[in-house]
């Protein structure tokens, strides 16, 4: 199966990069906006899960397999697992906010009542969400490349 | 009784005795009110200790909902990875490919 005409996969290549974009600016303003790790990494992935319908899962297995999607997800989970334990090493406890209040990575506090968007705050929660963005993007992503393959391949046999 | 058993009687007790502290520490229903809950989110100025107080000021968020979910409640949202590890886990093992 080489996916669908020339039409779609043209129009689909140009579109996959606003809607990467936009996915990444959705986890990466968690702490600021509505929003976080689960939707924006749910975004990237329906991208990507676009770019699988319009070239076909056998070039888009041959462009990344399924293994390098698994270490990313396993990255991504364990990222979020050692930042809690950082609170447990560091602070006063699991989930303990480490970074809040000084002015290290992410350190800032604003202001009483403050509604500007400083993207310098939050402490350890911008980390969470890329560590749980990444974990969803490989993650929803795997699911949809290895169930898409199997498929494929069944219909190749017949 | 082997060796297994007996730890695990040992790290039941552990466990039961976790439970029945939290059980006499717990709050009385209905406590603290709704009001004192918004008065803890909001926040705003402490007279006594001259300082700011509230989940924007603990956190650094200014989205309170994301403070929740990635501070206050990081357990809930460390279960929701987990169910995702394990059905990405699953299907991979379901549709694997295998040898011929």
């Amino acid at each position: 199966m080489s996916g669908m005409s020339k039409i779609v996969k043209t129009i689909s290549s140009i579109t996959f990069p606003f809607v990467f974009i936009y996915g990444l600016y959705v986890i990466a303003h968690g702490h600021l906006t509505p929003g976080g790790g689960f939707q924006g990494g749910a975004i990237v992935a329906s991208g990507c899960a676009m770019i699988l319908v319009a070239y076909g899962s056998v070039w888009t297995m041959g462009k990344i397999k399924e293994k390098n999607l698994s270490i990313l997800e396993s990255l991504g989970g364990f990222c979020f697992i050692l930042l809690a334990f950082l609170g447990l090493g560091f602070g006063t406890g699991f989930f303990n906010n480490l970074f809040v209040g000084n002015e290290f990575l992410f350190g800032e506090t604003p202001k009483f009542n403050s509604v500007a968007a400083n993207f310098n705050t939050a402490g350890v929660i911008p980390l969470m969400n890329f560590a749980v963005g990444l974990k969803v993007i490989a993650g929803l992503f795997a699911i949809v490349l290895v169930m898409a393959y199997a498929s494929s391949i069944r219909e190749d046999e017949k | 009784m082997s060796m297994r058993n007996a730890v695990a009687a040992i790290f039941f007790a552990i466990v039961c005795v976790f439970f029945v502290f939290s059980a006499l520490m717990i709050h009385s229903f209905g406590v603290p009110d709704a009001t004192d809950m918004d008065d803890r989110i909001i926040g705003g100025f402490d007279m006594e200790n001259n300082t700011y107080y509230g989940a924007q000021n603990e956190t650094g968020a200014n989205n309170v909902v994301t403070s929740v979910v990635f501070d206050y409640r990081g357990f809930d949202t460390l279960g929701e990875a987990t169910i995702l590890f394990t059905a990405v886990a699953g299907v991979v093992l379901v549709f694997r490919r295998l040898k011929k």
